[in-house]
Order: structure tokens, then sequence, then C-alpha cells
């Protein structure tokens, strides 16, 4: 081939009509299929019967979709002791994932920015020390947890879980938003300071609004994040307040007698749908967080 | 003589930091601490305050459940992490390489890192069932002697949980490989075009070295994920058949709440974090360098 | 002798072993502007910040009308200052800009209405209080940043580079205009800059900085015309710079032989320095004048043969080869368009100055 050939941009030649790249789309798509197997199982099972599950292959499509399953997941299924199905579940970590995200996010914000911005002596090793506890075990830290919340009658309440997720986002969330505001030019903040602004006026006023794409990235880790724990609302949750996530084992796991697997998919199904919707919905913003978060520590 | 002001807006800033002071301090540093401690006690329900030395450690390690949880850890550990790079760098060439279409996909391969690990255990549960999964619809299909109960098997169970995981965290090597890809500069494509490198070629021996920071980024990231394993073992395997899949956080957890012994629960914890930190220093220390020599 | 205004007292500034400002003395007077020329490293930047508060001097101490600044943070200082970049508040509009640093104070919401729209005014941007700064042209953009910074009629503003982005047309306008506005408001201004066309223009006095120190402070006409030191002249316009040894030393004149000329430079004031002494000597392109005959006087002349033309449309640049082997720069405007008045290349010409131009020194 001429250097010239080699110059000019590649034609777009036909894909059928190229054979390596046939062959690259060819596994690119059979590897979609393989990720995307469970939930098309998970999906097919919890709309069939139980006739059916026993007599037709896992990959059988469902003769009729019924919904039987969805409704005793929600509603009938039992959790432990109550059989009220996994509903109650949903509502709790709700009432869980709300507070945590809001606080959180915003302690982490104001944590990156007083890092970034003002230069605080023992901050840096203060930051040292969050982000290696960060990386360990939760199992370590776990009994004196319990041992500072109980007397502090936070263990087993909705307040106590709250701040434990706080507790345990903090190293994630203050290193995000300490490279974002670390990116940002500092003229910024000496004009604002230039101009007579305090420590909590340059926060609210000219570093918050500017990191709103931030702030909706943040807010979509912690709240998936929180959503999907179980270690942390199995502990520290108490029975009130159990988040879906451990009903959710409570649920397929703890049963006695038969297993109805299609209840147990449809609860499954349920549990995901929040997290799979946010991904969804906000797909792009989580992927840039997900980057962006781990790239920069 | 000058009396020295104090900014006001300094003291304000050490004032928003005491949450994080606290945080770091009391619930990392202190706890880790004090369960140090409880670990040289011989603690049962309620913390004791006696010294037994290292007495919980030696009691630790005779013990077999301990020491099959520690092997089991290795084991998923390296297949994990392997796995992990080796198909989300493959995916992460693939979609580079089909910009159109692999765009699309790339949201197919990341959104099982949004599912939770319970979730994702039990799925693979499901899937895995010999009398109903993927067994029975292989020999529906008439392969009649085809096997694929690894979940019952106590050789294999370890790595159905190897699999389940490795499909829940592969798209974000995926995503982090990619978004490395992306920095890297768009010459160099070229240059290897002009040249006629073989593709393999390239990425095998140019861009792969060149991905050094966010390989390790993966790496630490996914190491992370392994010294924590547990959800996804409680909800597929609950540690069995037998002992065949259970992990060191596992044995803590029973040991600190079911069988009421902290000392020994503090003990194994202990250990389980001196590993991970002496696994991830190297780590952290390269990706430190690497970061000041790009900076 | 009134009391400076602003007053710089042998303050210094070290990072571990580099000095980047080395006891460094200024007096500035009310409503001047002074600008601080030099090239880069030369410390005018370090001591900028030191006048803003984002440094605090090694040693030596800093004064705005009588009071020490010592300890004083940023915002507590009558001082503001126009960033190079602007650093405006991307989501905020025009009027909020400027309204940020009213709001900190207890100002009626009319009263701050009214004082930004006058600074508006001033600036010229009546028009445009509701846009975002992304919305502006570079000028634009510039205007709002110093009416910002003048708002709150500090005592000093501090100025960095403030006319590096923009294009020369604007420059030019822009230059103008800055100097209206600061006449018109009677601020304090100290610019930073390595142009010097930016400080010859703005500034009323100049203070020319080499390695952390002050080198020469003036006029720009003084600091163009007798420049104190070789970096000085060689720093400012382009100079021919000369090394010579002194002849003669009387009080009414001095004479040197440069070895790259033919003829002693005599310069019509004296200097006191032994006879015999090294030094240099600055003539200036443009007072050189050319000419096909030989002139008349012993001294201040010398014979080439030219070498290169710029023909800028407003003057003629001419580098001529002397015979001694050195190059020179001369400049000569295009007063007429009679080709015997254009010099041709290879041409040999004669060159000569008058008494009063030449500038002696020896540092």
């Amino acid at each position: 081939m001429s250097a010239q050939q080699l110059m000019r941009p590649s034609a777009p030649r036909r894909w059928y009509a190229d054979p390596a790249r046939l062959a690259l789309l060819a596994l690119l798509v059979s590897a979609a299929l393989c990720f995307l197997l469970p939930l098309y199982v998970m999906s097919l099972t919890s709309f069939k019967s139980m006739e059916e599950i026993r007599n037709t292959s896992l990959f059988a499509l469902p003769p009729q979709l019924s919904f039987a399953a969805w409704q005793a997941a929600w509603s009938s299924a039992c959790t432990g002791v109550a059989c009220e199905g996994i509903s109650a579940g949903f509502w709790n970590s709700v009432l869980i994932v709300i507070p945590s995200t809001l606080i959180a996010v915003g302690l982490g914000a104001l944590n990156g920015y007083a890092l970034a911005f003002w230069r605080l002596r023992g901050a840096g090793s203060l930051f040292a020390v969050l982000m290696i506890g960060a990386f360990l075990p939760i199992q370590v830290m776990m009994l004196p947890l319990v041992r500072l919340l109980a007397p502090l009658h936070l263990v087993g309440t909705l307040t106590g879980i709250i701040i434990v997720h706080v507790i345990f986002s903090m190293p994630v969330m203050t290193l995000i938003f300490r490279n974002y505001y670390a990116a940002l030019p500092r003229e910024l903040f000496l004009a604002a300071r230039l101009d007579g602004a305090g420590f909590l006026y340059a926060f609210l006023r000219l570093m918050l609004p500017m990191s709103l794409p931030m702030l909706a990235v943040a807010a979509i880790m912690q709240a998936t994040g929180v959503w999907n724990d179980y270690l942390l609302g199995l502990v520290f949750a108490g029975r009130e307040h159990l988040p879906m996530t451990v009903q959710l084992n409570n649920l397929v796991n703890t049963t006695t007698g038969t297993r109805e697997y299609n209840v147990d998919m449809a609860a499954t199904l349920l549990t995901a749908l929040v997290p799979l919707l946010i991904y969804a919905l906000a797909g792009r913003w989580f992927v840039r967080g997900i980057a962006a978060g781990s790239l920069k520590a | 003589m000058n009396t020295r002001r104090i900014d006001r807006g300094l003291r304000r800033a050490h004032l928003a930091l005491v949450p994080m002071a606290l945080v770091a301090l009391v619930c990392y540093l202190g706890a880790t601490l004090w369960s140090l401690r409880i670990s040289l006690s011989s603690s049962r329900s309620f913390p004791v305050s006696d010294f037994v030395g290292l007495a919980q450690y030696r009691r630790l390690f005779s013990n077999e459940r301990w020491l099959h949880s520690l092997g089991n850890l290795a084991t998923y550990g390296l297949l994990f992490v392997a796995a992990c790079l080796v198909i989300g760098w493959l995916l992460a060439i693939l979609i580079e390489r089909e910009v159109r279409i692999g765009g699309a996909l790339r949201l197919v391969f990341l959104y099982p890192y949004a599912m939770s690990f319970v979730a994702t255990g039990l799925v693979w549960q499901w899937m895995l069932n010999p009398g109903l999964g993927i067994q029975e619809a292989v020999r529906r299909w008439g392969f009649s002697e085809f096997r694929f109960d690894w979940l019952v098997d106590q050789d294999h169970a370890l790595y159905t949980i190897v699999i389940a995981t490795v499909w829940q965290a592969s798209g974000l090597v995926m995503t982090i490989l990619l978004a490395g890809m992306r920095g890297i500069d768009a010459d160099i494509w070229r240059a290897a075009r002009i040249d006629a490198v073989p593709a393999w070629r390239l990425h095998l021996w140019v861009i792969a070295p060149m991905l050094a920071a966010p390989f390790a980024t993966a790496t630490l990231l996914l190491l992370t994920g392994v010294a924590k394993l547990y959800d996804a073992v409680v909800a597929m395997t609950q540690g069995g058949p037998g002992t065949a899949s259970e992990v060191p956080t596992k044995f803590i957890m029973d040991h600190l709440f079911g069988r009421a012994n902290i000392a020994l629960a503090s003990a194994g914890a202990a250990v389980l974090v001196l590993s991970a930190l002496i696994v991830m220093m190297p780590l952290f220390y390269a990706r430190a360098r690497s970061n000041r020599r790009n900076a | 002798m009134t009391t400076p205004y602003v007053r710089i007292d042998h303050v210094s500034k070290r990072y571990g072993d580099t000095v980047a400002v080395n006891n460094v003395s200024l007096d500035i007077n009310k409503g001047e502007i002074f600008c601080l020329l030099g090239g880069s490293g030369c410390g005018k930047t370090t001591l900028l910040r030191m006048l803003a508060g984002f440094e605090t001097p090694s040693s030596g101490a800093l004064y705005i009308d009588g009071q020490n600044l010592a300890d004083i943070p940023p915002y507590e200082r009558p001082v503001n200052m126009m960033f190079q970049s602007y650093a405006l508040f991307p989501h905020m509009s025009v009027e909020a800009n400027i309204s940020f640093g009213l709001e900190q104070e207890r100002i009626t919401r009319p009263e701050i209405k009214r004082r930004v729209a006058e600074i508006l005014d001033i600036v010229k941007l009546g028009d445009y209080a509701k846009r975002k700064p992304h919305q502006l042209s570079g000028g634009q953009r510039q205007r709002v940043a110093l009416a910002r910074a003048l708002v709150k009629r500090p005592k000093l503003l501090l100025l960095d580079e403030p006319l590096g982005a923009l294009d020369r047309k604007l420059r030019e306008h822009t230059q103008f205009e800055l100097i209206s506005i600061q006449e018109k408001l009677g601020v304090t201004f100290v610019v930073v800059t390595h142009d010097q066309e930016e400080a010859m223009t703005l500034a009323s006095r100049v203070g020319v900085m080499n390695r952390g120190e002050i080198v020469q402070v003036g006029t720009p006409r003084d600091i163009y015309e007798f420049p104190a030191t070789r970096f000085v002249a060689d720093f400012i316009g382009s100079v021919n710079l000369f090394d010579g040894k002194l002849s003669e030393d009387e009080p009414e004149f001095v004479r040197v032989g440069c070895p790259q000329l033919p003829a002693p430079v005599y310069i019509d004031h004296g200097m006191s320095a032994p006879p015999g002494a090294d030094c240099w000597v600055a003539i200036r392109p443009e007072k050189i004048e050319l000419g096909r005959t030989a002139p008349a006087g012993p001294d201040n002349w010398a014979h080439g043969v030219v070498q290169g033309i710029a023909y800028l449309g407003d003057m003629s640049v001419y580098l001529i080869r002397l015979d001694s082997g050195r190059e020179v720069r001369v400049t000569q405007a295009n007063r007429t368009r009679k080709p015997e008045e254009q010099f041709k290349w290879d041409e040999s010409v004669y060159l000569c100055w008058d008494a009063g131009s030449p500038v002696v020194g020896m540092g």
C-alpha cells in the first residue's frame, strides 16, 4: 500500500465484507449476550408458575405471563418472622437512602472544599488515615462501632444506620470532591476571598453551584451504594428498619419447605429495580463517577 | 507589637473538618486499634480487659475453618482479579475498535455493577442450580450427560462465586481501562496504522504498558472487593457446601455474633487487615509514583 | 515631602534556599499608576501577592495609607486585585459577579443596585448587566473583572498582566480606557507586567525588577532615556550597547573610547569616575542619523555598510555593519517618499549622533 493510501482515513468498509471486523463484532455481540443472560433468566423465571419452572428449561419462554410471583414477592412472601413480602424493605431502603445520600454528599463536598482550598495543618495526614481506612474490611470496625453507638441508643435505629452509612462513605465522597475542586482554577476562590467572602459564603455561593455535575455524580454513586448495601443494614438497621437487600436474602435463603423460585426471582428483580433504573436513566453520569472517582486517588 | 489576628475563615475551615476528623480518628483509627486490643484478650461474648498475648492468634491458625477460608480467599482472589482484568481489558479493546456499536453495548457490560452483591449471588445461585438451572437446560437440549453442578460440589463451589462476581465487576474494569485508552494520544494510533502494526501487537506491547496507571487502579479496586467479599458468599452458597466456599470475612462475622468469640474474630480481622495492607501497599506506591511522574 | 501612600519597606521573600524578592523598598504615591516591570522570575508577581496578602514577607513590612499590613488577611485589606485570567464566576451574571463583594457588607439592596449600575456605567457595560461571562468577548470580560475589583472602592488595586490576553488593537484602546477610569476614580494602581509597551503606556512611574531586586525606578521617560544600568538599557526598547573606557571626565562632558567605534563618543554631561575606568555606552536606534557624506566633528560618528532593511511603513529599520565588524541598529522615520532619502542594500553610509543622545554608565 502506498504511503498515501495509508494516510487517508480508512474508508468505511461494509462490515459484512471484512472477515476480521465480522469476527470482532460477533465476539462483542456474544459477550453482550452472555452478560445479559442473567437478567433474561431472572425476568423469565419471575413470570412462570412453579409447574412451568419444573417442567421447562431455564431458557424457555413462559407460555403465559403470570404476575402472581411478583404479587407474592411484594406483599405476602415470608422474610424471616413476618410474611408481608418485601415491600416493607423497599420503604425502609428508601428511608435509609435519601437522608444518607443527602448528608454524605453534602459532607463530602464540604470536606473536599476545605481540603482543596484552605491550607490546614494536619489535614493531609487526617485525609490519608481516612483513605487507608476506606480499603480495610468493614469487619475490623464492626464491633467497636456497635460498642460506640450502643450507649447512644443508636443501634437498630434509622438514625443509627444513616450515621453508619455516612461514616463509611466519607472517604470516597471526600476524595472525589477534593479532586474536583483541586482541578478548578484557584483564582476564582482568591477573587471571592478578596471580595470579602468567608469560608461558608464562598462555599455556598460559589463552589457548590459550580459543582452541580459532580454533586449529581456523587449522589448517584452514593444512592446506588447505600441501596445495595447488605452488611451494614444487617448489623445496624434493627428489625423494624431492615433494608430491602437483607429482606431479600432472608426471603430466598431462609425459607422452610419448598422454595418458590419464581417468587425469589421476582423479589430479586424488585430489589435490583431501583439501582438499575437509576443506572438506565443516569448511566452516563454513573460511568463518569466511576472513572473520576477511581482514576485520581 | 503585632497581635496575630486569626483568620476567621481559617477557623471555620477547621470547624468544618471536625466531622471528618472524628470519623477518621475515632471510627477508623480508634476502632481498628480497639479491635486489635480485643484480639489480645480472652473476650468471648463481651469485651474483657485481660491480656493473653498472641494466644488468640495461635488458636486462629490451628483452626481448620480459618485456614481453609484463607486458602479459599487466596484462590478466589487470584482467579477473580485475573479474570476481571483480562475480560475487562478485552472488552475495552473491542469497544474501542467498534466505536458505534461498542458505545451502545457499553451499558450492557456495566449494568451488573449496578446490582447488589446479594442480587448477583441469588441470580447466579438460581442459574447454577443443578436440577433446574443451566445443567438441566443443556440436558434438555439433548446433552444428557452434561454436568454443571459446581454449586453443590465441594471441589468447585468456590468457582461459582468467581463466575458471579467476575460477571459483576468486569464492566468496571472495562470502564476504567476505556477511560485510560481515551486519554492516550491519538497520534499513537495513527503511527501504528502507518507502520502497519497489527492490532493485537499494538495493544499488547504498546497500549497495555501505557495503561499501567488505570490497570493499577483497577487492580486496587478489585483487591478491595476481594478482601471485603461477604455478601455474595452469604447469598450464593452460605459458605457451603460444608466449608467449601468459606471466606475469612464470614468466619469473622460468624464468630462476632453467632459463635460469641469476639477475641478470636478480632484476631481474624487483624490478620485480614494486615494481609490487605501488605498486598495493597506496593500498588498504592506504584500509583502515587506514576501520578507524580505525570503531574 | 508627603508620606507615600503605599510603602514597601525592605521586604524580602525566601522559599527555602531561593530568594524570590530581595530587600525591596519602594514608595508609591496616591493616585498614581505604578508599574512593576520585569521578565519571568524577577519577583514582581511575588511582590504583588504579598501586597494582596496571599503570601507573607519573610522580612520587612508593607504599609498602605500608614496602616501596617502584617497579619491582616487578604479580605480585610483595603486592596483588591484584577487577575490575568479575570476569574469571573461562571454561573453568575455580570451584575451578580460585581455585587458579590458588596453583599458581604451590610448595605441595603437598593444601594447595592445603585453602586453596581454606577460602576457598570464607568466601564461602559451598562447594557450587559444580565449577561453571563461566557456570553461576553474578552475585552468585555476584562471590564467586568475591573468593575468587580473597583466597586468596593479599594485604596489599592493590583493588576496582574491586565492587557496580556487582548489582541493588539484592543490593547491600545484598553490602555487609554484604563487610564481614564483610573483618573476618574482616583484609585492607586499597581500593575505587574513583562510587556514594556504596556508599562510605558500605562504607568506614571515604572519600577524595573531583575532577580528579585529593584534595578531602577522612574517615569517611563527616565527609564528609557536615562537607564541606570546596562540591564535596564538592554531590557527597555532596543539599544546599541558599546563597551568602552573613559578617556576624559570633566564636569560638563565625558569622552569614551570604544574599540568598536572609529571615533570617541562625546557626551555632554559629566560622570564621577576615574579616567581609564571601564564603562558602557548606549545609543538608541532612533537617535542615530544616516548620511552619505562624512560628518564634520571628531567625535560621535561611525561608518559602515547597510546589511539589512526592514520597512515597517511608518519607519524603517536599518541594520548597519560598521567597519569594525560590529552590527548596529538604526531606525528612521519615513518622513518623505523621496527615493534619495532611502538607503539601499550594501550601500556605504556614515552614522552620527549628537552629544546629548548617548548614555554612559558603569553598572
